[in-house]
């Protein structure tokens, strides 16, 4: 069967470029632990008893909707709430009784920028270092290591009102790291930043990740960038609602979309249900069914395959439509970029037709 | 403790470093006294001269000035709360294991050097006014603006704690510090104006802040000293005692105590 082992050869390489393979092992220690983590504002139950455990060296993904309470979760792991119920530990000190030994542990890049715009660069990052008790020798080292490395060595110099919205969010990434911390929290890190420095921002996180060996929990409502966890817990109106690798959680819909657009539908259909005992639907003249990797199955599929099939579309199933199985809503609802929103707004026909 | 002394240190060199770098407050801290004494001084003299005792008008309000200039400023350290708050900067230093003692501390300070530099700045100023100094003037001085300056810092900060926005904040002042400046013998003495008005200057705390620097200030002026006599327009005078330059500070300080320990429970509060 060389043909089908050329699929799954294929299907293994889309898949090693889908999921961030960890570069070190995961070690078995858990370096954050929630249990039954609740919080609430007034009436509004924000976080709702969220447990999950984060191990060591691991990049945690937190996937939700906007007001889904990760911003909430994120703020009591790192002491800036005092969590309503529950318990949790991070580096493995209490969060409430150990907070500034958590403090120490911990770097934080918060969702809306928090640096001093009126001071240059290098000097928010010693403002960090004196704050953290780092010694000179070291400070100034590692203040040079970071900038170089998000390339921000040649501008340390000039004040941060300056800098455009990708920078910033880069020397607030260096600032976050600056003390060493075994966890970085990165709450949306790329809220607000066009594609491009998205994708750059994230080269730089996962090369500094494997460096550093540090624990990642970040939040995030872009699927893309969920797409780089090693795990993600998927949480919604304040509870979890699943929790597992990217890939098993696509996997848990049933497998691949396939959709073949053959010449006689109904015949397509029969042959499907009675060799391979899979219930297709059809449209039009396209036939479309689940089926655990699909790469594999469809040529072998084709090959015995009496009716005539013109074309195949495999397609993966992405977060969207696990989160969409999960709540009946989909995370896409809201755009997260206003940019994309407007684009949509101008490129729609009818808006064309009253701008001209 | 030592995370206390680190952040007292590292809040306090950040607030300087913010007075240097900016330039329009640097402008406002230093041009804003100069102004208020070179135009109330002009404005006035010809229409007040003498008031008592070899004290004139301008002589009177010139020590005046510089006590509300530390003031205000003080109180202004509190506005830089809420704008780290606005700016979001306020996360970074609390999520950092700094304590909020330290932070607290550390702003008032930081506000209490910048209201130094103010006032060695208007005190070199002193010969314009007819005010003479000696070098221990100045030297007496020095702790009396630095205990002005956290006691007022601590009511700012108090209320930087609480407050969200920098219009709440510049509201607050103008409903609250501004008169009790204005009402703390500033431009006139106190134990000589309507009883309504001697009673509220009586009670407003700024009032022994500015009696303190007057006296200091004042001690070459006056025959005799004006620390030990009772001067008829200098030294307030509280249940037929007029208060010492050490009743008068001990005032300032036991308020400033209170003030800023409940900025700190309040900024322990907020986690």
């Amino acid at each position: 069967m060389p043909l089908a082992a050329q699929a799954g050869e294929d299907a293994a390489k889309r898949c090693e470029a889908v999921s961030y393979e960890p570069k070190t092992p995961l070690s078995p220690a858990s370096v954050i632990t929630a249990t039954g983590l609740a919080r609430n504002f007034g009436r509004t139950r924000a976080v709702r008893g969220v447990s999950f455990d984060v191990a060591e060296g691991e990049v945690f993904g937190f996937l939700g909707p906007n007001g889904a309470g990760k911003t909430t979760t994120i703020s009591m792991l790192c002491t800036l709430l005092a969590p309503s119920a529950g318990e949790a530990t991070v580096a493995g000190y209490d969060i409430i009784g150990r907070r500034k030994d958590v403090r120490r542990s911990i770097g934080l890049v918060f969702q809306d920028p928090t640096l001093d715009e009126y001071l240059s660069a290098i000097q928010n990052l010693r403002f960090h270092a004196y704050a953290y008790g780092m010694p000179k020798r070291i400070r100034d080292e590692r203040i040079h290591e970071l900038m170089t490395l998000m390339e921000l060595w040649d501008r340390r110099n000039s004040a941060v009102h300056d800098f455009s919205g990708g920078m910033k969010r880069r020397l607030e990434i260096a600032r976050g790291l600056l003390h060493h911390p075994r966890i970085l929290f990165l709450d949306e890190p790329t809220l607000g930043l066009d594609p491009q420095t998205r994708h750059r921002i994230w080269e730089y996180v996962l090369d500094l990740q494997q460096r550093e060996t540090l624990t990642i929990f970040l939040t995030t409502h872009y699927m893309d960038e969920a797409e780089n966890c090693d795990r993600i817990a998927i949480i919604d109106e304040g509870e979890l609602v699943a929790l597992d690798r990217p890939e098993v959680l696509k996997d848990s819909l049933g497998g691949d979309v396939v959709a073949l657009r053959v010449e006689d539908g109904k015949a397509a259909i029969a042959e499907l249900l009675a060799r391979h005992g899979i219930t297709a639907g059809l449209e039009g003249d396209v036939v479309s069914f689940n089926v655990p990797q699909a790469e594999e199955f469809v040529p072998e599929l084709i090959r015995g395959f009496s009716s005539k099939v013109l074309s195949v579309t495999i397609k993966r199933p992405t977060l969207d439509d696990v989160f969409l199985s999960l709540t009946g809503r989909s995370i896409r609802d809201e755009s997260p970029d206003p940019n994309q929103q407007l684009r949509r707004f101008v490129s729609t026909p009818g808006m064309r037709a009253q701008t001209r | 403790m030592r995370d206390s002394l680190r952040g007292i240190w590292v809040i306090a060199y950040r607030e300087l470093l913010r007075f240097v770098r900016e330039r329009s407050r640097l402008a406002s801290a230093l041009g804003m006294p100069i102004i208020f004494l070179i135009v109330f001084s002009e404005g006035l003299k010809r229409q007040i001269g003498g008031l008592a005792m070899g004290v004139d008008f301008v002589q009177f309000m010139y020590p005046g000035i510089i006590a509300m200039s530390v003031f205000i400023n003080a109180v202004f350290s509190g506005l830089s709360v809420v704008w780290d708050r606005e700016i979001g900067f306020l996360k970074e230093v609390l999520v950092s294991p700094l304590t909020r003692s330290g932070v607290v501390l550390g702003k008032a300070i930081g506000a209490s050097v910048i209201g130094l530099i103010q006032t060695l700045v208007m005190l070199a100023l002193a010969p314009a006014f007819d005010v003479s100094l000696s070098l221990v003037i100045v030297l007496e001085l020095i702790p009396i603006v630095i205990v002005l300056s956290l006691a007022m810092a601590g009511f700012g900060l108090l209320i930087g704690s609480r407050m969200r926005s920098q219009q709440g904040f510049q509201v607050l002042v103008q409903m609250v510090v501004f008169p009790l400046t204005f009402l703390a013998g500033v431009f006139f003495p106190v134990n000589d104006v309507p009883r309504w008005m001697e009673i509220v200057s009586k009670l407003n705390p700024l009032t022994y802040g500015v009696d303190a620097i007057r006296r200091i200030c004042l001690a070459g002026e006056v025959p005799g000293g004006a620390l030990a006599s009772n001067h008829p327009i200098i030294g307030v005078t509280v249940f037929g005692h007029t208060t010492t330059t050490i009743e008068d500070v001990a005032v300032v300080g036991l308020l400033g105590v209170v003030l800023l320990v409940g900025a700190i429970v309040s900024f322990n509060r907020q986690v």
